[in-house]
């Protein structure tokens, strides 16, 4: 039930919701399969994507657990080479357009986004649940893809490798990402028309939580970068089917221009799949601190200036791909840069904790743990803007250490961060906070161990993508095998705690953090199918937590 | 098989002119890496220790603006990255500038092998001698799929693209046996496509270049020569010929008009383009009637022939002798 509070009122804008003695929340508001299949509920669908994108989190994962056991021995002893480049494309593909780039959004943001802007739902809710069925539908090619034999392209699909000599369903798989995207982008315009039109009376853009302005700044860059990828595959496509020749040299193509679109697209979906996570951590700091952020404007703008600059760093992934010299100069300048609001985001955070009353439940464990290693991912990020140092260590480990130090280390502990932040909203229970702070701090343990000795390994010289490696190497690769196995130990404990939490688990009060914010305020746990018995007005500036006590210089 | 810790490598051997240079840019962004994340974790713990819920610590703090905080955090970071930038751009553009002596070696790569030849026509697969203290620069190009020819010990890595040549200029420094890689993923057998690169002392290097292994009797220009006939490229661009195509004694290296006014310098990549797609770039004055050689011609003997089309351009002394690289330099 909401509780009572001097800033509900009637609204303005919406018919006062009709009145039952007790409002059904949202997850009794209907039972059966056709019921949540149907829905047009942005939380229902939230919850329809946590669960599809969980069981693409598994496959990717099981990809990667065959590739370190492969990889404990130098000679390959566990699949053939074929296999092992199935395996590592399956894994990217699945891992970085079936989780990381809709797992903030389509799961948190759908979930509180409206919530959290004074909404009942999003704009279109009915596209939203078609985004649904897209993201599926993608996802079955995909698997389709996989189990009729698999890809072994690579998630990144290289020509004139995809399109004149790969073996296997290129097309197919292709096929799934191109759908997805479309998913992405109905997703990003519903948040995109849900943020400027259905906000609060009173919730003008500087109240709004800075959850809200990075899925803003994420919806920016999906709407525009997600053309070029259908593009870039659909040309793969043509040139694969038709031989219409677009990549290939030898039919007059130039395999540079697919390396320039697929960046195009490429680069910017990094920032789809960190931003949000951003948001998720400026959320889970200020509420565990109980301290208004520090330079709010800062962080929300930082968000918009990674979404810009975050179009025009592409390049950077091509300094040794035969581009001019000068765009490889300007390029890595314009790398260096994209840096900056990176790290004033992670200033600020460090600076909101001054002067805070900080608790250490679960999602702000995760939120620490992703400060740490979000720096640690960044910081070695500048090794790879740096011209003559990438010139030894593009294409090795030392980037798989890298982006993974961002992608797992930075948004996987956001994600599941958030999602044992609002896991009370989500399920209207408790988990247990001893089991899941033990999970948190395993899974950073597991983390470190992995991708750590990759670094060294990256600066030794091992290539990415090897099934075979010199055998010196083989004592990083057991390092990081072991890592592997305690992070998996990490990741299956919260599927079986929070499972058993959604049935059984303690029913959770409506603010369990004493967070600020109206999701927390103004909704029971779970919320009922319209979110607000009334539609609140908002009259208190976002993160209103007790400190800092301020005093006038 | 478990190596003692002696045995394990944690870092790469410098063999090559750029690797202490590249290295030297590594440990100062290992420096500063570490200070950062160092000094963010100790603040970061401090704040939680003294701030904890259980904690009475005062919390009171002036009423300031943010802005001054901000803006100086994030100008500090801009100088240090905009002095990484300049210094890792003139380490990559000297790396990458070949030298006006650098003994040129050309290498095709292929699923999954690098074939290599010397100006003199000794050839071989996978591995690469090269002189010590003689600047190199591999000529490269790939018949089928984007490969990476990557040297650890030099720190040096270079994409070998198909359709056009790239380079990789070193010079080695250090004796030995090192590693070469494809670092850009090619297909099935990637992590085989591997091999040794030799760095040799310059008397050895020589004796093991004339050597031939029976490799080769002729040099790449004499095979060049050979194939200039065979292909019938002689018919038209010979001397003595009636059809109107464009001379090529002394072209190379020499500015080239286009149809359209362009002009572009005859280099090796242009004579590529030249022989394999000659109505992608016609020069002025002449009809575009040469017909294609691509998939008739390989990237190995466009090479040859290439190497063909240089001698020609070099006066008549040297030319003789063009099988023996020059070796002054010590």
């Amino acid at each position: 039930m909401s509780s009572a509070s001097t800033t509900i009122e009637p609204s303005p804008t919406g018919p006062p919701p009709e009145r039952h003695p007790v409002t059904p929340d949202y997850l009794n508001d209907g039972y059966g399969l056709r019921s949540w299949l149907t829905t047009h509920d942005h939380k229902r669908i939230g919850v329809l994507y946590l669960l599809s994108i969980t069981v693409f989190f598994f496959i990717g994962g099981w990809a990667a657990t065959m590739m370190r056991l492969q990889l404990l021995s130098p000679h390959g002893d566990l699949v053939t080479s074929e296999t092992y480049n199935r395996l590592f494309t399956l894994h990217g593909v699945t891992m970085v357009w079936f989780f990381l780039i809709p797992s903030v959004p389509t799961v948190l943001g759908n979930f509180v986004l409206p919530m959290m802007i004074g909404a009942r739902d999003v704009a279109f809710p009915r596209l939203n649940l078609l985004s649904w069925y897209i993201f599926v539908l993608g996802g079955i090619f995909t698997l389709y893809a996989t189990i009729s034999g698999g890809v072994d392209t690579g998630w990144t699909f290289y020509t004139p490798y995809s399109t004149t000599y790969a073996n296997g369903h290129v097309i197919a798989m292709a096929s799934g990402i191109f759908i997805t995207g479309f998913s992405t982008i109905f997703t990003a315009l519903n948040f995109i028309v849900t943020t400027h039109t259905m906000r609060a009376p009173g919730m003008h853009w500087f109240r709004l939580p800075l959850f809200v302005w990075s899925l803003y700044a994420t919806s920016l860059i999906m709407v525009l970068a997600t053309p070029v990828i259908a593009i870039t595959l659909a040309l793969i496509a043509l040139e694969r089917f038709a031989g219409v020749g677009i990549f290939d040299p030898r039919i007059g193509g130039d395999p540079l221009l697919f390396q320039h679109l697929f960046w195009f697209y490429s680069h910017p979906a990094v920032y789809i799949m960190i931003l949000p996570g951003m948001g998720v951590v400026s959320e889970m700091i200020t509420c565990f601190s109980r301290k208004r952020i520090f330079g709010y404007k800062f962080v929300a703008y930082s968000s918009l200036a990674i979404a810009v600059l975050g179009f025009i760093v592409w390049g950077h992934h091509m300094f040794v791909a035969s581009q001019s010299i000068y765009a490889g100069m300007i390029f890595s300048m314009l790398s260096f840069l994209v840096s900056i609001p990176s790290a004033i985001k992670v200033f600020n955070w460090t600076a909101t904790l001054y002067k805070g009353r900080i608790h250490f439940h679960t999602p702000m464990l995760y939120a620490l743990g992703f400060i740490g290693l979000f720096t640690i991912g960044g910081l070695t990020g500048l090794f790879l803007a740096t011209l003559a140092v990438d010139m030894h260590v593009h294409d090795t480990y030392f980037v798989i250490a890298h982006f993974h130090y961002i992608m797992v280390g930075g948004m996987v502990m956001a994600y599941l961060g958030g999602l044992h932040f609002w896991w009370p909203k989500i399920s209207g229970r408790m988990y247990n906070e001893k089991l899941a702070q033990f999970s948190a701090a395993i899974i950073f343990v597991g983390f470190n161990l992995t991708f750590f000795p990759q670094f060294i390994l990256g600066y030794l010289g091992m290539p990415r993508r090897y099934p075979y490696y010199p055998p010196q190497w083989q004592v990083f690769h057991i390092l990081s095998t072991a890592g592997a196995s305690v992070l998996a130990v990490g990741y299956l404990l919260p599927l079986c705690y929070l499972t058993w939490s959604f049935f059984f688990g303690r029913h959770a009060p409506p603010n369990p953090w004493h967070a600020s914010g109206l999701e927390w305020n103004e909704t029971s746990s779970p919320p009922i199918r319209t979110n607000f018995e009334k539609l609140p007005i908002v009259t208190r500036e976002a993160y209103d937590y007790p400190y800092p006590i301020q005093k006038d210089a | 098989m478990i190596p003692g810790l002696a045995d394990i490598p944690f870092f790469p051997e410098e063999a090559g002119n750029s690797a202490p240079q590249v290295d030297a840019i590594y440990w100062a962004l290992v420096g500063i890496s570490t200070l950062m994340t160092v000094g963010l974790f100790v603040v970061i713990t401090c704040f939680l220790i003294r701030y904890r819920h259980t904690s009475e610590a005062n919390r009171t703090m002036l009423r300031l603006s943010p802005t001054y905080l901000e803006v100086t955090w994030s100008t500090i970071p801009m100088i240090i990255f905009t002095g990484l930038f300049v210094w890792g751009a003139v380490v990559f553009v000297k790396a990458n500038r070949p030298a006006r002596n650098a003994t040129p070696i050309y290498v095709v790569g292929q699923q999954w092998y690098w074939d290599v030849r010397h100006q003199n026509g000794r050839h071989e697969i996978g591995d690469l001698h090269v002189p010590v203290g003689q600047p190199v620069q591999l000529i490269m190009t790939s018949a089928d799929v984007i490969h990476d020819y990557y040297i650890p010990a030099f720190r040096q890595k270079y994409d070998v693209v198909p359709g056009k040549y790239t380079s990789l200029s070193f010079t080695a420094t250090k004796p030995g046996k090192y590693r070469i890689l494809c670092s850009q993923y090619c297909g099935t057998d990637h992590s085989l496509m591997t091999g040794y690169l030799f760095a040799m002392r310059p008397d050895a290097y020589q004796r093991w270049l004339q050597a031939k292994d029976g490799t080769g009797t002729e040099s790449m220009a004499e095979t060049g020569a050979q194939l200039f006939r065979t292909f019938s490229c002689s018919g038209c661009h010979g001397e003595n010929t009636g059809v109107h195509a464009p001379s090529l004694a002394g072209i190379y290296g020499n500015s080239v008009p286009l149809q359209g006014g362009q002009f572009v310098t005859a280099d090796d990549q242009y004579l590529r383009d030249s022989i394999l797609r000659a109505s992608a770039q016609v020069v002025a004055g002449y009809k575009p009637i040469m017909p294609s050689y691509q998939g008739q011609i390989s990237e190995e003997q466009a090479m040859q022939i290439i190497a063909y089309i240089k001698s020609l351009s070099q006066p008549p002394a040297p030319a003789a002798s063009l099988p023996v690289p020059n070796s002054s330099t010590p």
